[in-house]
């Protein structure tokens, strides 16, 4: 640990918070349908589309638009990646990936996770990256940030029936944040020494006189969006930790920052949409809390050397996996910002963090990617933890339990239960059927309390859409060094999709549904016996609910995992 | 608190016996299927029975570990008691009930109707519209409103009252309860209950705890608590293959005891003894709630309708002093006054004669003179007496002036400069006239019963506000919500315009609560979210309202608030301090399972036993506590329960920390303790 490590955080810290009510409010007018700049594209799209933007939709007709919007461009990835050999810009004449990773990846960049079983030099034509992979970047994206926008609304009307239409909000959020977001920032990205082209790899011979195969490509137009977007799918197997994808410190900084930008600035646009910016702050503090004790311990845990390493002999703090230019502060704030947000793009090896460093991301992961969390899905989610934590401890004040003067019943619990907890049993249960069954064994790289990590990191990371892995973890072989030759590992393809697939659907159809009951509500105007949400009692209660009900589910797997890892002095 | 509160013991052993009985037969699986969490008890105590009794005959079943027999059967008795302490907690709360239910259920079976033509017929079989007549020492055959007659009746049955109350047709003390007595007269009573729903029956069914519906919160509640156990059932179930994994076998037995431990038991053994509970603290206090529903909503109501007199203040006003006009003594008014009230036998007319006796008038005879009493009547708006050729009269100030210019006299200005500095200071005027001149003005006064401000300012503070409610004009009622400390007023009230209040206040989202009696009273009744109907009320307001006070006293509304609240404020309590105990017993559990997992070669213990923080004697005895800890634990609460935890009326925000402090701090640490205390006892003394 250095003063410069902390510092960095500090200062993420401060300009994080110093950019939420700037972006907030900006997502506000996005939101609240407020005429912009584009306002003729604006219009030519939704005529293309054929939707009358002033005819918003009930909760159950925005869900359904969603799913069979969501359902076609799934259909269509899948198509892309299994006809990718006739597809042009294919200067490395890569051939389709496998029915089991095809079906994998294009659930996984449906679904904003990213996860890639694949290596993408050695598997994704540039064709497939741009018109494929970074097409879903925006639109998983879109979909997220757009289903926020209708459950904050469900939140803020009152005697509502209709939450608003959802192909306003997907034009409006991509056409005015996303798009010129990630032009300018893809501007920033190439002039910071990021490559963008299609040019065939290019051989180079090292100071030392080996062959070098330097892999090229459109990648800083990809870089952008796969941070802001929380997406996290890398161009290059090794992500943001190439130089070609992520250069320098400035840029290492920028992209992180991206990533938080918009889950953060979400809370912001929450509380000026239900017309109170402290309710936005408390959960924003809440979020906070959370990812500055996570940095703060992996941190700690990464710069000490634990007992295994020790007996091994070594020193000093955990360097493996970790890219000199970044250094173990960098590395540990980098962690902590792409598991909080379900982003999952890593510039050092989740893998070889200790034992605690690595249990940090995965409990992160396991609050169902509710700190800060995936663009949209972020807020989403943790709104329900809140109507959890209300629900919780506001029959303490003697009262039935309200938010924002909207009394919580039997409905939205069973929502929020659903909301919350489905995702936890999913992981628990795939978790023990990859673990317990001959099937998951091909996939399992290492022994001892690691082997059971890196399934349990796989199934937490898609279920909860994150897409970062301990990479040991395998669902794709590749013998030869390309992807001639390779198969797929049915078992981890196929389940982890579905994980993926449910991991963001239910809870998102939960929060829709959610949103039109308390679109419905009447709201009784606060007074001095209805329980403030917006202090910090109820930080520390809402803080204390994520923790309670969605960790208690895993420590037992975290203690087997990670922790034994962790604490023990041998080597597996 | 109202002297009719009795706080029995938690474990009053007439009550217990029974309860425990109950407790036995609430075992039955289709009786514990309605409580998912303590079903899962009690499949769970089932499994480890079945897996100890293998052991014992010395077959173990297969895949079920290596547990000695001692330690399965040591399981399997504490989860057994986990669910009986469960059950003895509802049957205990329920228990309290059934022998105030024996009592009404004897006063009920044996009454026979007379019916208006002198035929009989059991009282079962009455129906709305029949018409029976009751005399004196007769039971009422069944719920009604008195038509014809007037008639002192016994209600004790039912309100534990002894002195009888006046009942008569008309007017707003006309319904009669069915089982009550005739102690004299004759009254005939027009039956309004439908057969087999009087209020007695209802009454039964309440306190028995039949006829309970679960609540709103209680439905959410119990969803969570479902969801919670299903999770923990995930937990545990794939916990085998991943401990499989890192080579750990771990008993079934175990695994049982780990899940019972973490599922949320203290609560779904308690939730439903709670709910009971509450109703059962509101008939002690002599308030019948009609449903569960009403308890709680009165936790959330934030506006009290409160009617000025009864409530605020005294029933009647009192006479306070005598306001001569010019040229006549106060010594003559008030022997004016008092001669005028002689006859008059409202506490308004009582008072003025005992203020008057202050000026050293006594009582006088009027036999030997010629008297005759002018009654009140609501044309006259004044009442007196003619006396010795002099015509005394007392009443309204605009009466009296109106009475003394048609008697050819004049008023003087001071009369009307007197009147109006009374009502401007919220008292009520009297003038009191003889013959053709007036006297001058009696002053009655609103007395405002002691420490109602106190009582109005705790409301604010909990976020109530209070209305009164009065017929008064606005400048008297002003005078007296400045007085009492209420936040508003409603003056000139009429049932429409309460009506129309209520309804405003709900439109803003806000719950009403309000006391009623009249049968102009039931709109208001039922439109507000708590309405409280007097037990003297009509049967029209009876109906309406959701709750019914046996003993009248409006109010008793605020307990009703304060019960409501501490319902809901337990259920919280108890529900977070049962969630926040898991992490205890993790670190009891936990530890003792993997104790030996991944140990070196060579060493007994491995890296997980560093998290044995409790510093638990064997993995045996670890689970063994934390399983004992989690069973004693519930009868530990019960009186937590039945009783409430304690509420002190305050802000939320002040609520909320005192009892995340208490119940979620409290609930993390109180486990730590008492699980290393249990497993003192069970590894140091027992040697497990």
């Amino acid at each position: 640990m250095n003063v410069t490590g902390w510092l960095q955080i500090g200062v993420f810290v401060a300009v994080l918070t110093a950019l939420t009510p700037v972006l907030g409010r900006y997502l506000q007018r996005v939101f609240d349908g407020e005429a912009m700049f584009l306002a003729p594209v604006e219009r030519v799209t939704y005529r293309l589309l054929g939707t009358d933007p002033d005819r918003e939709q009930d909760w159950k007709g925005y869900a359904r638009t969603v799913l069979i919007f969501s359902a076609l461009f799934l259909g269509a990835l899948y198509l892309i990646l299994r006809t990718q050999g006739i597809h042009p810009f294919n200067p490395e004449d890569l051939t389709s990936p496998t029915w089991d990773l095809s079906f994998n990846t294009a659930v996984s960049f449906l679904t904003n996770t990213n996860w890639q079983f694949y290596a993408g030099e050695t598997t994704m034509t540039y064709f497939s990256q741009m018109a494929g992979l970074a097409v879903q970047n925006f639109v998983s994206a879109a979909v997220g940030m757009a289903v926020a926008a209708a459950v904050i609304r469900g939140f803020a009307r009152r005697e509502a029936g209709v939450i608003g239409n959802f192909w306003v909000d997907f034009t409006r959020t991509t056409l005015y944040v996303l798009l010129p977001l990630c032009i300018l920032g893809a501007l920033f990205l190439v002039a910071q020494g990021l490559i963008q082209n299609l040019d065939p790899y290019t051989g180079v011979t090292t100071l030392t006189g080996g062959e070098q195969t330097l892999a090229q490509g459109p990648v800083a137009s990809q870089a952008i969006i796969k941070h802001l977007g929380t997406n996290g799918g890398g161009f290059f197997n090794v992500n943001a930790a190439m130089p070609f994808e992520n250069s320098t410190t400035l840029t290492n900084f920028v992209l992180m920052l991206a990533i938080l930008a918009i889950p953060a600035a979400l809370t912001n646009t929450f509380g000026r949409m239900v017309g109170s910016q402290r309710q936005g702050w408390a959960i924003y503090t809440a979020m906070l809390v959370w990812f500055v004790a996570a940095v703060a311990i992996v941190y700690v845990a990464e710069s000490d050397s634990t007992a295994a390493m020790q007996a091994a002999g070594l020193s000093g703090g955990n360097m493996e996996g970790k890219d000199v230019r970044f250094g173990i502060g960098s590395s540990s704030l980098f962690a902590a910002v792409t598991t909080v947000a379900s982003c999952g793009a890593v510039n050092a090896a989740m893998e070889s963090l200790t034992g605690l460093g690595g249990a940090v991301p995965l409990a992160n992961m396991m609050t169902g990617e509710v700190i800060f969390g995936g663009v949209g899905s972020g807020l989403y989610g943790m709104l329900l933890f809140v109507l959890l934590a209300v629900f919780l401890a506001g029959l303490m004040v003697g009262r039935t339990p309200e938010y924002l003067g909207k009394k919580i019943g039997p409905r939205e619990i069973k929502l929020v239960v659903i909301g919350t907890l489905f995702v936890p049993l999913i992981v628990l249960v795939l978790t023990a059927l990859a673990i317990g069954t001959k099937w998951g064994a091909p996939s399992i790289y290492n022994g001892g309390p690691q082997g059971f990590a890196e399934t349990l990191y796989a199934y937490t990371s898609q279920a909860n859409n994150n897409g970062s892995a301990f990479a040991g973890y395998t669902g794709y072989l590749q013998p030869n060094g390309t992807n001639v030759g390779a198969y797929g590992i049915t078992f981890a393809d196929v389940m982890g999709g579905l994980s993926m697939l449910f991991g963001r659907f239910v809870p998102m159809l939960a929060a829709l549904a959610v949103a039109g009951a308390m679109a419905g509500k009447r709201v009784a105007p606060p007074g001095p016996g209805t329980m403030r949400t917006d202090t910090g009692t109820f930080v520390a209660l809402l803080v204390g609910a994520v923790a309670l009900v969605a960790l208690l589910t895993f420590v037992p797997a975290l203690l087997l995992g990670p922790i034994a890892q962790g604490l023990t002095d041998q080597l597996f | 608190m109202t002297a009719t509160t009795q706080e029995r013991p938690t474990f009053d052993p007439a009550v217990l016996g029974p309860a425990l009985v109950d407790a036995l037969r609430k075992l039955d699986p289709r009786t514990m299927v309605r409580n998912p969490v303590m079903f899962v008890v009690e499949v769970g105590a089932l499994l480890t029975t079945i897996v100890w009794f293998a052991q014992a005959v010395g077959s173990p079943l297969e895949g079920t570990g290596d547990d000695p027999a001692w330690f399965t059967f040591t399981v399997a008795l504490w989860l057994w008691l986990t669910v009986v302490f469960g059950n003895l907690a509802e049957a205990l709360a329920e228990g309290r009930g059934k022998a105030q239910a024996a009592t009404l259920r004897a006063m009920r079976s044996t009454t026979t109707a007379i019916m208006l033509d002198g035929t009989e017929k059991p009282a079962q079989d009455l129906r709305p519209g029949d018409v029976v007549a009751v005399e004196a020492g007769q039971a009422i055959p069944g719920d009604g409103t008195v038509i014809e007659g007037i008639a002192s009746v016994d209600e004790s049955a039912i309100t534990g009252e002894s002195a009888p109350v006046i009942r008569e047709a008309g007017g707003d003390r006309s319904a009669v309860t069915g089982g009550t007595r005739v102690l004299s007269d004759r009254i005939v009573v027009e039956i309004t209950q439908e057969p087999g729903s009087s209020f007695i029956d209802r009454m039964i069914a309440l306190v028995e705890g039949a006829s309970r519906r679960k609540t709103p919160n209680e439905v959410a509640l119990g969803i969570l608590l479902a969801a919670l156990t299903l999770i923990f059932l995930v937990v545990v179930v794939t916990l085998r293959p991943i401990a499989d994994f890192a080579g750990t076998n771990i008993s079934t037995a175990t695994l049982i005891a780990l899940l019972v431990a973490l599922i949320p038991t203290t609560i779904g053994a308690l939730l439903s003894a709670i709910g009971i509970a509450g109703m059962d603290r509101l008939v002690r206090r002599n308030v019948l709630a009609l449903s569960g529903r009403a308890v709680e909503a009165s936790g959330d109501v934030d506006v009290l309708l409160l009617d000025k007199t009864g409530t605020i203040t005294l029933g009647n006003r009192q006479a306070a002093s005598f306001h001569p006009m010019p040229g006549v003594t106060e010594q003559e008014l008030a022997e004016a006054a008092q001669l005028a009230s002689l006859a008059d036998e409202t506490p308004e007319g009582r008072s003025i004669v005992v203020l008057a006796k202050g000026f050293g008038i006594r009582e006088r005879e009027l036999a030997g003179h010629e008297a005759e009493f002018v009654p009140f009547t609501a044309q006259t708006r004044m009442s007196g007496v003619d006396v010795d050729g002099h015509r005394l009269r007392k009443g309204a100030g605009d009466a009296i002036e109106t009475w003394v210019r048609e008697e050819g006299g004049t008023t003087p200005p001071q009369l009307r400069e007197e009147l109006d500095r009374i009502g401007r200071e919220g008292g009520t005027p009297l003038a009191v006239a003889r013959d053709s001149q007036v006297l001058g003005v009696i002053y009655l006064k609103d007395v405002i019963k002691d420490g109602m401000r106190e009582r109005f300012d705790q409301l604010r503070s909990m976020g109530i506000r209070t209305v009164m409610v009065t017929g008064d004009n606005q400048l008297t009622a002003a005078k007296i919500a400045e007085e009492s400390g209420v936040d508003d007023f409603l003056a000139e009230a009429t049932p429409e315009r309460k009506l129309a209040l209520i309804a405003e206040q709900q439109e803003q989202g806000r719950l009403v609560a309000m006391t009623g009696d009249g049968t102009n009273d039931a709109p208001a009744l039922a439109q507000a979210d708590v309405g409280v109907a007097m037990n003297t009320g009509t049967q029209a307001a009876r109906e309406a309202g959701n709750m019914v006070d046996l003993d009248s006293n409006p109010t008793k509304l605020i307990e009703i608030v304060e019960v409501g609240k501490q319902l809901l404020i337990t259920r919280g309590a108890l529900t977070t301090f049962s969630i926040a105990n898991d992490i205890a017993k993790y670190f009891a559990i936990l530890p003792a399972i993997f104790a030996a997992t991944y140990a070196a070669a060579g060493e007994t213990t491995g890296p997980l036993d560093a998290l044995n923080i409790m510093g638990l004697g064997t993995p045996q005895s670890a689970i063994i506590s934390a399983i004992i800890f989690n069973a004693i634990v519930i009868p530990l609460l019960v009186p937590l329960a039945l009783r409430g935890v304690q509420y002190k009326p305050s802000g939320a925000t002040a609520l909320l920390r005192r009892n995340l402090l208490v119940y979620g701090l409290g609930g993390i640490v109180a486990p730590f303790v008492g699980i290393k205390l249990i497993d003192l006892v069970v590894h140091n003394l027992l040697g497990a």
